[in-house]
């Protein structure tokens, strides 16, 4: 009998560790005797759950959609719905539990990158919250396309700083993020935003959102009276994805897959297909696929939504991969297009581009699977944000040429 | 076995030690190799030819766009040898690269050890290399007799100093400062600090950097470090001036040496 959800960091296999500048490891150690302390106490999980309760709005309900599974094969397909979460996604899983944290060990400054601004919306939230101060790294490139979350950050008081280095998107925010942190680290908590990073990050991060998966599988169980045959999420760092595939991991008999952002094509220079693609390597403290050139630089990488739009994946998915647990297959810009559409149409739904994905695949694997097959999928977030990203790609704002 | 980084450390210490750092392939990998030469033969005592990396994390703006120069005009990691021969074969100073892991990683972490230490290379400094995560790099490096420089920040604890001491061969790179690398006014007062709590774990050669630029701090840090580590500030007078300009300011900072 396996026991894959008992894996703790700092390694997953052969991933992970912590590749990071010795300046750095004092915090790491720091942070994770600080959350091996947390994990413990009764009152930090009453403080969590609590916020969970009165704040975020957990548990997120489930929602069965039947008109758009009629597009999948007939398969049965039931969303887990982050995207009700306070802030419009299952980002603020992660930043309520970290600020938590942050608080804990006296740190007043909040620094966190984010690639469509969903996390750093969610970090500002915290913020605000709790009083702290907060400064979000995000690609100049990704400001523009993601003009409205740039805004929400600001109105919650936090400053957003255009990184203008490098490939411009969120593998650079991460780097600037990384630079403030080593010279900050007396009184500044980098709330990293996804399951990569250097220990205790894959872990930590995975921790506070594997409620996703506690939750949908209860759900799903009381619905249906047995487990999904598979459960399905799109993967970019794999935040989500790691926060609803953990609780089944054990589970033999349901499927886990994974969405990437296949961009145009991966047999293109453009995508971010990092699982499909990519082979192992060190990338922001971690041992993991990731996207690069002979040499070993990292490979710029593309998709039409910026949270997916990142050459590396957390430690523990490329861990799932090598064990055969979970596979991931890659979703193209245009598919994941027409299922941000179709979900819209068919169930009155407007989900995250990033999402979408996941819904592009769930169409896929109804496909191949019939009739008989009870599909799960992570609606990770809401599409607001997207508006003018989805409007000018299917030509209907008012005023477009 | 023997340290080339050791020997000039053990012959030079009353003076104190200027170590250089430029990346390699800035602005073309011929013109690094000169400005190199040029550091050397204006009282540089050690180089460390930094590698050009994506995804630099440990570096300010000025190494960050050099290094980027140096991508974008196609720097490949196969021409690292071939520069470190060229250095070597003009000048007698030791060659260390200063490399993240990742590069290392690709080319196979025991055939790049193998070929720097075919091409007259002394070691690498890995900024993003912990010894914990090292394994595999110290031991080729003892296969292939380079040195191997970890290194010691003001925040890291008794145990993590003892460990980069136990750990590095050549000298031990004490991060004067918690930050990246670029010209500062000051020398943090934190870098005596962390020298002094290095000595007491047995460290016999250290070197101080980050934020280093002038003779008078050279001078300073040579007080109670064994080297003193310039890397911007030659950058910004390569980027500038060209090797002549960086060669000048290597004299001017090598006044600073007792």
């Amino acid at each position: 009998m396996t026991n894959l959800r008992a894996q703790t960091g700092p390694y997953f296999g052969d991933f992970g560790g912590r590749y990071v500048p010795e300046s750095l490891i004092a915090a790491l150690d720091e942070l994770t005797e600080a959350y091996e302390l947390a994990k413990i106490d009764p009152t930090f999980g009453e403080e969590l759950a609590h916020l969970h309760a009165t704040y975020t709005g957990r548990p997120s309900i489930i929602t069965e959609v039947p008109r758009f599974a009629q597009h999948a094969g007939g398969a049965r397909i039931i969303l887990k719905r982050e995207d009700l979460n306070h802030t419009g996604s299952h980002k603020i899983n992660n930043v309520l539990g970290q600020a938590l944290l942050a608080r804990r060990i006296g740190k007043t400054r909040l620094i966190a990158e984010t690639g469509a601004g969903q996390h750093g919306v969610a970090t500002a939230t915290a913020a605000a919250l709790f009083g702290m101060e907060c400064i979000v790294y995000m690609g100049e490139v990704d400001t523009q396309r993601q003009a409205l979350n740039v805004a929400r950050m600001r109105l919650l008081g936090a400053e957003v700083v255009p990184v203008t280095t490098g490939s411009r998107t969120l593998k650079d925010a991460i780097n600037e993020a990384l630079r403030d942190w080593v010279a900050n680290v007396d009184n500044t908590h980098y709330l990293l935003g996804t399951v990569a990073g250097p220990h205790p990050f894959p872990q930590m991060v995975r921790d506070f959102h594997k409620i996703i998966g506690e939750e949908a599988r209860e759900q799903v169980l009381a619905l249906t009276g047995g487990l999904p045959d598979a459960v399905i999420a799109c993967v970019g760092g794999g935040s989500n994805a790691i926060g609803i595939f953990h609780a089944f991991l054990d589970d033999a008999g349901v499927d886990l897959i994974g969405c990437e952002a296949a961009g145009r094509g991966i047999d293109t220079l453009e995508h971010a297909a990092t699982l499909t693609r990519g082979r192992p390597g060190v990338l922001h403290g971690a041992r993991s696929y990731m996207l690069q050139d002979a040499d070993g630089q990292t490979m710029e990488s593309h998709s039409i939504s910026a949270g997916l739009d990142y050459p590396g994946v957390g430690p523990e998915h490329s861990w799932l991969k090598d064990l055969g647990r979970a596979s991931y297959r890659p979703i193209t810009d245009a598919d994941a297009m027409s299922a941000l559409r179709l979900l819209s149409q068919t169930e009155g739904i407007i989900p995250a581009i990033e999402t979408a994905h996941g819904l592009a695949g769930a169409l896929e694997v109804g496909r191949e699977r019939g009739p008989n097959a009870t599909l799960l999928i992570n609606l990770s977030g809401r599409g607001d944000k997207d508006m003018q990203t989805a409007g000018e790609y299917f030509g209907i704002l008012d005023g477009a040429s | 076995m023997s340290s080339q980084v050791n020997a000039v450390f053990e012959e030079r210490r009353e003076h104190g030690l200027l170590i250089g750092y430029l990346p390699l392939g800035f602005p073309t990998v011929d013109a690094s190799v000169d400005a190199a030469v040029a550091l050397v033969e204006n009282g540089v005592d050690i180089l460390e030819m930094g590698l050009p990396y994506s995804d630099p994390v440990m570096d300010g703006l000025v190494i960050q766009r050099a290094t980027n120069t140096a991508l974008e005009a196609g720097f490949r990691l196969s021409q690292t040898f071939d520069a470190v021969a060229a250095i070597r074969a003009r000048v007698d100073a030791p060659v260390l690269v200063m490399t993240y892991f990742n590069p290392i990683l690709q080319y196979g972490v025991d055939a790049f050890a193998r070929d720097l230490a075919a091409s007259g290379g002394a070691g690498l400094i890995t900024p993003d290399l912990i010894p914990d995560e090292a394994k595999e790099w110290l031991g080729a490096a003892e296969a292939h007799d380079l040195d191997h420089v970890f290194l010691a920040a003001p925040s890291s604890s008794e145990t993590r100093l003892s460990s980069a001491t136990t750990n590095s061969r050549g000298f031990v790179y004490a991060v004067s400062t918690m930050g990246i690398t670029g010209a500062r006014n000051d020398v943090d007062s934190a870098a005596r600090g962390v020298v002094s709590r290095l000595r007491d774990s047995g460290a016999r050669n250290i070197g101080v950097g980050l934020g280093i630029s002038t003779p008078e701090q050279v001078t300073e840090v040579l007080e109670y470090g064994d080297a003193a580590i310039v890397g911007s500030a030659l950058v910004s007078a390569l980027a500038d001036g060209g090797a002549q300009a960086a060669g000048a300011l290597a004299s001017q900072l090598s006044a600073g040496k007792h």
